[in-house]
């Protein structure tokens, strides 16, 4: 993992912040800083204080799942344009699972305790943040039906 | 809007409901319980024309006959391809078919896709699991006049990536340059360097310009319901995304009254439906 | 008297109708028709008129039949029983194929056409009319050997209702009572006092042949006004009615109906209604392979959109629940069978009514859909 000088990535480049707020695209900002991942490297670990919210820009990442029989279950990948982390939003703020750089990845990632206060004290842009993000969420209960109905073992 | 889709396909000019011999040419292992098999004509003829989307009902001899569609090259007269995962005692028993076996054939049935209203649009082609091998033809028909298409975006997803078939040349088309190959797996070990999620999730971002893509899905009922959702949010019409159906068959040709679906016959009306007339269906349970 | 001819209106004395049995026997007909066997009035070989249920009727309800004797000697004195024609033309077990093995392949033989030419007596109005919806199942698409071969020899003798049975809806389908077209004869049976005697239509020349050498004259506008009265007096006491008016889009639009739950509590999946019903046509196949696995036979027979197995795709049903196969078929029967053949599956016969073991009424269900469904009491505790 390193931290880069602070000219590259923004997040008003980013797909998920696209149109957003200018004032709250401003306080993302703020709070971003960038990290650049290895192939192989773990980015947020299983039951870690969930603390930053991390925009991809380059690379692919795996969020994996580990039981005694399957101790590196990927579940879905995150690729450029999407991001990464919920659990900074949901009490008690710890990770749920592991997420793992399959290639060299680029991200933003912001201060998710301080941007959490942003968002409550500027409530029609926190809506509006919410708005974007809870799509995302659909998309992972979604994915967790398909999984469970196996549909593709019938 | 009419379509080469609509034109009933003159039933295939045999006794109805008698097979007639092919032999197997070659049988090879995709997965642990699916084979794509190569059958020949056993008397030396060529195949009846087929259209990609259609099927037939594959017989073996003693055993019984199922409905398989056709995954191979529709403009090849001489051999028909058949890939088939052993789900029953029929099917097992074709999958375990070897070379200079006879299985019997009949067919070819049902309305395939509207090839013709592909033309001169962007394509989307939507594959779960075993809906690969009904889009390898519609594949092969239009990489061999691949000027008359637009765009063509294939998103195929599996359970796993060990239950992925056609590897081989998965591989080859994604490597083209003419067409985009995206495959997502449902779950996956670190073997795995490509994507996990949803086939749905891969839509955003596909590029086709919605007013003006046909999109053919075929897979498990659910996926393909909601990648046609995913698709019309998009912006692609619902009439221009076409969905292949499955029911249980026994006689493919609209007699034995199984493979009903609302007032459609599967068989004949279908296996290609297009999404906006059986929309109200997919939400219906128990159809 | 002349020749009868297409478009005759005769009469024939009951005393020959032995003589108008052997006239079809004689002409190469095997005759099939109704004939009393465990407590029932079924379709069976029609050797002689003694085989005919005559002097009894039967006493239909919703799941009830119970066979009576008649006051008189009507030979046609009873409505339909459990049996249909369906099972002459489209018999409920048949043999599609024969194969064996030739080296590493294999050869089909075809079954052979069934040449047998039946004759049908007494078809019953409801009973032509389902013969039109099977034609068109049969014939109107793939054209089913079997099914074919049968009916094109068949002579189809039709007698009018001179009652109708307490399960009896022909009206309401406008199938009913009368004998309208598709007969090769129709007949009427009088009696009145000491007249007995029947009244027959010429609708074919199949028909006009088997008369020459039978008995008959110029039936006359008398004759011709009591077989009215007779069928006007028929459909004036039908058993059930059925509203039949929008009905298509009312089935098809209400698959959540509340009465669906409710009838399928009742529902058994037996499948008594499918196999009664004269138009019922599904089927499945069952391959027959020899002991020594050198020969194989496919053969067909009656299946039920009732049975579990009917929908299984890989490993699951599609339609599991109860309700959803009942749905399935009276959907399809009254509803979508429009969109597939251009007109309803239901003749009106009653035979699904009576032969339900629960005394489930098609006629009320249909009643049941046509009262709205609060939206309230959809999915709610009922």
């Amino acid at each position: 993992m390193s931290e880069s000088a602070p000219a590259g990535l923004r997040v008003g480049d980013h797909a998920f912040f696209e149109g957003l707020d200018a004032q709250l695209l401003r306080e993302a900002q703020r709070l971003a800083s960038e990290r650049h991942f290895n192939a192989g490297d773990w980015i947020v670990r299983d039951g870690d204080p969930a603390t930053a919210f991390f925009l991809v820009f380059h690379g692919k990442v795996a969020l994996e799942v580990a039981t005694a029989e399957k101790p590196h279950l990927t579940i879905q990948t995150v690729g450029p344009g999407e991001v990464l982390g919920w659990s900074w939003l949901v009490p008690p703020y710890l990770w749920r699972l592991d997420a793992r750089a399959l290639k060299p990845t680029q991200t933003l990632a912001l201060d998710a305790v301080a941007f959490r206060k942003v968002l409550g004290a500027h409530p029609a842009q926190g809506f509006e943040f919410l708005e974007r993000l809870l799509p995302i969420v659909a998309q992972r209960l979604e994915n967790t039906q398909i999984q469970l109905l196996d549909i593709h073992g019938l | 809007m009419a379509s080469e889709h609509f034109a009933r396909p003159a039933p295939p000019a045999q006794v109805p409901m008698a097979p007639v011999p092919y032999e197997v040419r070659s049988q090879t292992a995709e997965t642990d319980d699916t084979a794509t098999l190569v059958l020949a004509p056993a008397d030396g003829t060529h195949v009846p024309p087929a259209r990609p989307g259609q099927f037939n009902m594959v017989y073996v001899f003693g055993v019984g006959e199922a409905a398989i569609s056709l995954s191979g090259d529709a403009s090849d007269s001489t051999v028909i391809v058949h890939t088939v995962r052993a789900a029953g005692r029929i099917t097992e028993a074709i999958v375990r078919a070897s070379a200079g076996q006879a299985l019997g054939v009949r067919g070819p049935y049902g309305r395939g896709w509207p090839m013709d209203l592909a033309r001169g649009k962007d394509v989307v082609l939507m594959a779960g699991g075993l809906g690969l091998p009904p889009l390898r033809p519609v594949l092969y028909e239009m990489l061999r006049h691949r000027e008359q298409y637009g765009r063509i975006e294939v998103m195929l997803g599996a359970r796993t990536p060990k239950d992925l078939v056609y590897y081989p040349e998965i591989q080859s088309w994604r490597h083209r340059a003419d067409l985009r190959f995206q495959v997502t797996v449902d779950a996956a070990g670190r073997d795995w360097y490509g994507d996990v999620g949803l086939v749905t999730a891969r839509i955003p971002d596909a590029r086709f310009e919605p007013a003006n893509t046909v999109a053919f899905l075929c897979g498990p009922e659910i996926m393909m319901k909601n990648s046609a959702r995913d698709l019309e949010a998009r912006g692609v019409p619902a009439t221009a995304i076409w969905l292949s159906m499955e029911r249980n068959m026994k006689c493919a040709v609209a007699l034995c009254g199984h493979c009903q679906y609302g007032p459609d016959f599967v068989c004949r009306d279908g296996p290609v439906f297009r999404y906006r007339e059986i929309r109200d269906r997919l939400s219906c349970r128990e159809v | 008297m002349t020749a009868p001819a297409v478009g005759d209106h005769l009469r024939m004395d009951r005393r020959d109708f032995s003589t108008f049995l052997a006239a079809l026997q004689s002409s190469g007909y095997r005759v099939v028709g109704p004939t009393i066997r465990d407590g029932a009035i079924v379709y069976g070989d029609i050797r002689a008129e003694t085989d005919l249920p005559i002097g009894w009727t039967e006493r239909q309800e919703a799941g009830t039949y119970r066979l009576e004797r008649r006051a008189d000697a009507a030979l046609f004195g009873y409505v339909v029983g459990p049996h249909s024609w369906k099972k002459y033309l489209f018999p409920a077990h048949e043999r599609l194929w024969t194969a064996r093995r030739e080296g590493t392949s294999f050869a089909v033989t075809p079954e052979p056409v069934d040449e047998t030419r039946y004759a049908f007596v007494g078809m019953r109005a409801c009973e032509i009319a389902a013969l039109d919806v099977t034609d068109k199942v049969f014939l109107g698409g793939v054209r089913d050997p079997g099914y074919e071969a049968r009916r094109t020899r068949a002579l189809r003798i039709a007698v009018q209702c001179g009652q109708a049975g307490g399960t009896c809806f022909c009206v309401s389908m406008g199938t009913g009572p009368g004998v309208t077209h598709g007969y090769d004869l129709s007949l009427t049976e009088v009696l009145e006092g000491s007249r007995h005697e029947f009244l027959i239509a010429v609708g074919s020349e199949a028909g006009a042949a088997v008369l020459a050498s039978v008995p008959v004259q110029s039936a006359g506008p008398d004759l011709d006004r009591t077989a009215e009265r007779i069928v006007s007096t028929t459909a004036a006491s039908m058993g059930r009615t059925m509203e039949t008016v929008g009905l298509r889009d009312l089935l098809l639009s209400q698959p959540d109906h509340p009465a669906w739950d409710r009838v399928a509590k009742r529902c058994l999946s037996c499948t008594n209604c499918t196999m009664a019903c004269p138009t019922c046509f599904c089927h499945t196949t069952e391959e027959v392979p020899s002991l020594e696995a050198d020969q194989t036979e496919r053969w067909r027979r009656w299946d039920s959109c009732f049975n579990l197995e009917f929908t299984k795709l890989h490993t699951a049903s599609v339609r599991t629940s109860g309700m959803s196969r009942y749905r399935q078929w009276l959907t399809h029967k009254l509803g979508s069978w429009h969109d597939q053949f251009g007109m309803s599956g239901c003749v009106g016969c009653g035979r699904c009514i009576t032969w339900c073991p629960v005394g489930i009424d098609i006629t009320e269900e249909v009643s049941a859909l046509r009262t709205p469904a609060p939206r309230a009491a959809v999915g709610a505790p009922r």
